[in-house]
């Protein structure tokens, strides 16, 4: 296959990773039907968001600096006490553009 | 403590797909905040409007297609295509474990229902779910219908992103980076019972950095979260 037909390439490249993508939004569903669901399982999947989470955005942080975790800890405050999503959001995404115009 | 929701059999209703849709309200605007980034990002890396539109919509996975424009050139070989698929498949790997929570939900539910279902999965409209089960909820309309409600958004907002493509120059300025991790973090504050129901997730995060420094990729996020969830599983329950 040649080269000229980034077209149809762009095209197969989507749909491959939209099945990707698929296929791991089934993956985990399915296999917990063969995988039976004991106590400990289920302790397990109860874990789990907030693993997901943790692990996700310490990285990110690690890697952002501190501008990212002022953004945490303010949207953390804010939600801690206004317990409202939206709020907390745009006090952390704020606070992060802030910090940065400051040059920090 | 409520009646455990795991022994509630799933149900639908039309009056949950517009709660579901309602619970995740909070999560529109930024959404929409990345869905436009998605948009120019892809505008200046040469997509087409129709494969960036296309992306969204039967991709619909924020930081995949992120990681698949940064990997886009002109000149896609086969080669090259198996390598974004692979890292595709790395990058949302979550999405197995994230879907392996849902089976005591949706397990009840015919195949031919809960399969289409999951295609609405996103790492935000999934958590505003589980949190909703964990109060108890069986109604699956309230993912489907949240999940809904976000692919339209989601698709809606890459198409202006794409052509007002040079309006937003750097999102970094803008803090819209770190929009994801601050609704993460959102999220986190609801699911705290105690420092002892943490101690899953300190686990994950340091395994997660450890692995962030040593392992290239996206890696780091299955590695915490499967390590956060055994610890979870070791731990006995005293309440």
């Amino acid at each position: 296959m040649s080269a000229t037909e980034p077209l149809a390439l762009g095209l197969v490249t989507i749909l491959v990773m939209a099945a990707t993508n698929y296929l791991m939004r089934a993956g985990g569903f399915w296999l917990m039907a063969h995988v039976p669901l004991t106590v400990r399982v289920r302790r397990m999947l109860a874990a789990l968001p907030g693993s997901i989470v943790a692990a996700t955005v310490l990285p990110i942080v690690a890697k952002s600096g501190p501008a990212a975790f002022v953004a945490l800890a303010a949207t953390a405050a804010v939600m801690v006490v206004a317990r409202n999503e939206f709020l907390a959001v745009v006090a952390g995404v704020l606070a992060a553009a802030l910090m940065r115009s400051a040059g920090i | 403590m409520a009646a455990d929701p795991d022994s509630r059999p799933p149900h639908w209703s039309l009056a949950g797909l517009v709660a579901g849709a309602r619970l995740a309200a909070p999560i529109m605007p930024g959404m929409v905040a990345f869905g436009t980034t998605f948009g120019t990002v892809a505008a200046q890396k040469g997509l087409t409007l129709t494969e960036a539109t296309l992306m969204s919509l039967l991709m619909f996975a924020g930081a995949s297609q992120f990681v698949a424009v940064e990997m886009w050139t002109d000149s896609l070989t086969l080669a090259g295509v198996a390598t974004i698929g692979l890292v595709t498949a790395t990058v949302n790997m979550r999405f197995i474990l994230m879907t392996a929570a849902l089976r005591p939900w949706l397990g009840g539910l015919p195949a031919w229902q809960s399969y289409p279902a999951l295609f609405v999965v996103t790492d935000p409209g999934w958590l505003v779910a589980m949190r909703y089960r964990s109060a108890g909820g069986a109604d699956a309309s309230i993912l489907v219908g949240g999940g809904i409600v976000l692919w339209m958004i989601w698709v809606a907002s890459t198409v202006p992103g794409y052509l007002l493509g040079a309006l937003l120059t750097d999102p970094k300025r803008l803090g819209l980076d770190l929009v994801l991790p601050c609704f993460f973090m959102v999220m986190l504050v609801p699911m705290w019972r105690g420092i002892r129901r943490a101690i899953p997730w300190v686990i994950a995060g340091a395994i997660a950095l450890v692995v962030a420094e040593l392992v290239p990729g996206w890696w780091f996020i299955i590695a915490g979260a499967i390590a956060g969830s055994i610890i979870g599983g070791l731990l006995d329950e005293r309440d």
